[in-house]
């Protein structure tokens, strides 16, 4: 034994901390259109490489090419750029609410637009969302109104959940967006579960799990491949890798694995890795990891590769443990920005058009910033009734929750 | 009238910061968004940005001021036309305490007490009520037992299953070795050849995964009978049951509710030592959102786990791994359904009522026989549901016994017991003749050796003795 050294733990690093220049050449990024297309009954072993690439359809000069390209027509192209800007005005103006001290608690998804925008159009009505707080784009493509999201924000009178959830953690059986959990992962085998009960009934209807790049270490992430796997659940399970899980790098959760779509494959499940700033590459992704669900096919594994530029919420500084221009070192760029370029170098829209959308977006949600207002904010006005308080504990109220609520007064 | 910029909140809890710096000064015209200042606390910093376009007015917190109260002043913007003699002085603009994120919070924290008196604002330090809660409605439980058979609690439990699939195709059985093997305890005998393999399930050996997975399922419509091999390994799934199950209803403003049971034997069996022999009533009773049930004999086993897979709730049905091999007259009326919530009384009596459930019944009624004997005629109550529980029930009899011992076999410490001493002391405080006792598991894991075991586990005669002592006798 005298040869033996003595162990050391080896912790992974990000590659550059405050004060460091942004250095995302670890990253390979493919160019966009290299990476084949396999049919959606494709066996899983033939295309295993697809976990450790990345899927790309816009390239640098805005053209989509290969074939993942020619998924959406100019107009359904249109309605992503506008939902894109939608939530990030939405964004906006929410961030600035908190700040004045409208809501307590707010959490952006800048950046990450394209990935819940583009999604929640491949599904088809019927379809359920277990999501993460930073998908609210599901619910803004999918038309849920702007007003209803802000009241439940600002907790006033017209809270579709009555001042029981948290700002951002939306719920809406009706959008396919099922009430968001604090508990990070909890939706992830759920979405599983919901996927299977759609099979037993012998129901049309497919689920989609989300989850981020930290939370896929939670035993739920495992559970649900494991289960995905074994009954062939027809289950997209999406994996938003944004870099960050709050201050905590994507190489923490990720480990050894290359990537996490790569955590797919020990459980035979198909798995892809898309560019997430791509909208026209998630939609193409989306859509056919959906085709194989509602076939029959079992489920897919698809990481989005993106970045989180904004901080994780209200509460957090991401200064304190990333540059502050690393955001725009990434090599993926902006979604909005590369859709309008498509669009713009294909003749259908125009830098114009784009600022008068902007002011429209803008003034559409103020417009519904006011409207919410007026039914009261975190601090002041209309507030959730205490009368819905006792409601939904049971299905029926028991007797002592009636008592309760008369000796609250109402 | 000029706009007060407030300084700003970084998260609910925060209450003051420093103002580090100004990147605008008087005079300065801003847009919205523009960022105007930065404010510092122990965690981090944040821009200040405007919210509004206008002219920055007056700075009223200077650069570097440390301890600003969070939703003061710190500046005013003026608008077009205004000038800084609109401007308001500061003792009146400066934004009452009240109003901050963390006194609200505080305040909001009151809330409604264990059993429910909340802080009625219009009376406040009133007592506690004491108006009994009444029961849910009883169904007359005799004519069921004119046609009986007998069985076992097993059995009982598997035809209350076999029935309720027959009769609803949403309902469904999983978990670990319920198919091929028919149950870790034989519990789902036959039900995988009358039912098939996907609608009686075996699972990966991952509690936390298919609780998970059923709550995903009861969500998707479907009415899931979720075995676990005890209750003791759904430790890992309890976050399932709890922050999904039993709160998804609420969270969700009621669109979407969770009907699904979870059982499974619960407590201690015979020489299995600490991590298999827990006691989860209180456990789960602890919780709003769900049901706890609790049964004794084969025939409430079976009325109440047909009621519990009726039920849109979420449901906690606690089985006991002894008892299942004991046999009981059990109506053949596939109609029998008892109600959630109905204690019943057992054995009648007239100077103490002795309350159990689950495994403790049979030794509360051997110990009432013992007493009997000496002339103390027990009233022995079998709670069969844990939550909600029929307060009603044990208040009117020990309205007429005016003392009272409690049983389990869980820990004394917020166990069942508490709670049934606290009720008494709201609802029958004027009629105890004695304190409450309550018997219960010794304070200590459950050890191995089968001397060890038997003393930490509550006996007839420690409910003999706690009886004596509650009728002065000794």
């Amino acid at each position: 034994m005298s040869d033996s050294i003595p162990l050391s733990l080896q912790v992974p690093e990000p590659e550059v901390r405050p004060g460091g220049k942004p250095d995302f050449s670890g990253v390979n990024i493919p160019r966009a259109g290299t990476v084949r297309r396999p049919d959606v009954d494709a066996s899983p072993a033939d295309f295993r490489d697809l976990g450790y690439t990345i899927i790309r359809v816009l390239n640098r000069d805005g053209e989509a090419v290969g074939p993942w390209a020619g998924a959406l027509n100019d107009e359904q192209a249109l309605q992503g750029l506008r939902d894109m800007m939608k939530v990030r005005a939405f964004d906006a103006r929410m961030l600035m609410a908190q700040r004045q001290g409208k809501t307590s608690f707010y959490m952006q998804c800048l950046g990450e637009e394209a990935i819940s925008c583009a999604f929640q159009h491949a599904l088809s009505p019927g379809d359920m969302n277990f999501p993460t707080y930073r998908q609210q784009g599901l619910l803004v493509a999918g038309g849920y109104p702007l007003v209803d999201m802000m009241c439940q924000i600002f907790s006033n009178e017209r809270d579709p959940l009555h001042g029981r959830q948290l700002p951002v953690m939306y719920s809406s059986k009706d959008h396919g967006f099922f009430s968001i959990s604090g508990n990070l992962g909890t939706q992830y085998i759920q979405a599983v579960g919901w996927a299977m009960a759609s099979a037993i009934k012998g129901d049309t209807r497919i689920a989609a799990g989300w989850i981020g790049d930290g939370s896929t270490a939670e035993s739920d992430f495992h559970a649900a491949l494991v289960f995905a796997s074994t009954y062939k659940a027809p289950v997209v399970l999406n994996i938003v890798n944004n870099q960050w899980a709050i201050s905590t790098f994507q190489g923490i959760a990720r480990g050894g694995s290359g990537t996490f779509a790569a955590r797919g494959h020990g459980f035979g499940i198909p798995s892809l890795r898309v560019d997430g700033n791509d909208y026209l590459a998630v939609y193409a992704v989306a859509q056919w990891a959906i085709e194989r669900a509602r076939r029959n096919l079992g489920p897919t594994v698809v990481e989005y590769v993106t970045y989180r530029v904004a901080a994780h919420s209200t509460s957090d500084d991401p200064s304190a443990y990333r540059p502050k221009e690393e955001s725009d070192a990434w090599p993926l760029g902006d979604p909005i920005e590369r859709l309008k370029n498509y669009l713009i170098g294909k003749g259908v829209w125009s830098d114009d058009r784009h600022a008068q959308f902007a002011a429209e977006v803008e003034a559409e949600v103020l417009a519904a910033q006011k409207d919410a207002e007026k039914h009261g904010t975190l601090h002041s006005g209309g507030k959730p009734s205490v009368r819905d308080m006792f409601e939904g504990v049971y299905k029926d109220m028991p007797p002592h929750l009636r008592r309760q609520r008369q000796q609250a007064g109402v | 009238m000029p706009t007060p910029v407030l300084m700003p909140a970084l998260s609910p809890t925060m209450t003051e910061g420093n103002l580090a710096k100004w990147h605008v000064k008087q005079g300065d015209a801003v847009k919205a968004g523009d960022v105007i200042a930065e404010i510092e606390t122990d965690k981090a910093t944040m821009e200040v940005e405007a919210v509004d376009e206008g002219t920055i007015g007056k700075i009223v917190v200077s650069e570097g001021t440390d301890g600003v109260a969070v939703n003061a002043v710190i500046a005013y913007l003026l608008d077009e036309g205004e000038s800084a003699g609109d401007i308001p002085d500061e003792a009146s603009a400066s934004v009452p305490a009240s109003s901050s994120p963390t006194s609200s919070a505080q305040k909001a924290s009151g809330g409604v007490g264990p059993e429910g008196a909340p802080e009625a604002p219009s009376s406040p330090g009133a007592p506690a009520h004491t108006s009994v809660p009444v029961s849910v409605p009883s169904i007359d439980e005799d004519k069921f037992f004119k046609d009986t058979q007998r069985q076992t609690v097993r059995e009982a439990l598997r035809d209350a299953m076999a029935e309720e699939m027959r009769s609803d195709g949403d309902v469904f059985v999983m978990g670990e070795e319920v198919a091929e093997y028919q149950g870790a305890y034989k519990v789902t005998q036959g039900l995988l050849a009358e039912f098939g393999a996907k609608r009686v399930i075996d699972t990966p050996i991952t509690e936390h995964g298919f609780a998970g997975m059923a709550v995903g399922a009861a969500f998707g419509k479907l009415k899931p009978v979720v075995e676990f091999m005890t209750f003791n390994f759904a430790m890992q799934a309890i976050d399932q049951i709890i922050n999904s199950a039993a709160k998804t209803l609420y969270m969700s403003g009621g669109q979407m509710g969770c009907p699904i049971v979870f059982r499974g034997p619960n407590g201690a069996a015979s020489r299995v030592a600490a991590q298999h022999s827990q006691c989860y009533a209180s456990w789960y009773a602890h919780c709003p959102g769900l049901k706890v049930i609790a049964p004794w004999s084969a025939a409430d086993a079976k009325g109440l786990l047909k009621a519990a897979i009726r039920d849109p709730n979420p449901i906690i049905f606690l089985e006991n791994e002894v008892l299942y091999g004991q046999s009981f007259d059990v109506p053949t009326d596939p109609d029998f359904v008892l109600p959630i919530g109905k204690a019943k009384i057992v054995r009648a009596g007239k100077d103490v009522t002795i309350t159990a459930f689950s495994i403790m019944v049979g030794k509360a009624l051997e110990a009432a026989e013992k007493l009997a004997e000496e002339g103390i005629e027990a009233e022995v109550i079998d709670l069969r549901t844990i939550r909600p529980l029929d307060i009603e029930t044990i208040v009117t009899s020990v309205k007429k016994t005016n003392r009272l011992v409690t049983t389990e076999e869980g820990w004394a410490f917020s166990g069942i017991g508490s709670e049934i001493s606290a009720l008494m002391m709201e609802h029958a405080f004027d009629y105890l003749d004695a304190p409450v006792v309550r018997v219960a598991g010794a304070d200590v894991p459950m050890p191995y050796a089968a001397n060890l075991e038997k003393l930490a586990l509550p006996q007839v005669d420690n409910i003999v003795q706690a009886v004596k002592a509650v009728c002065y006798r000794s």
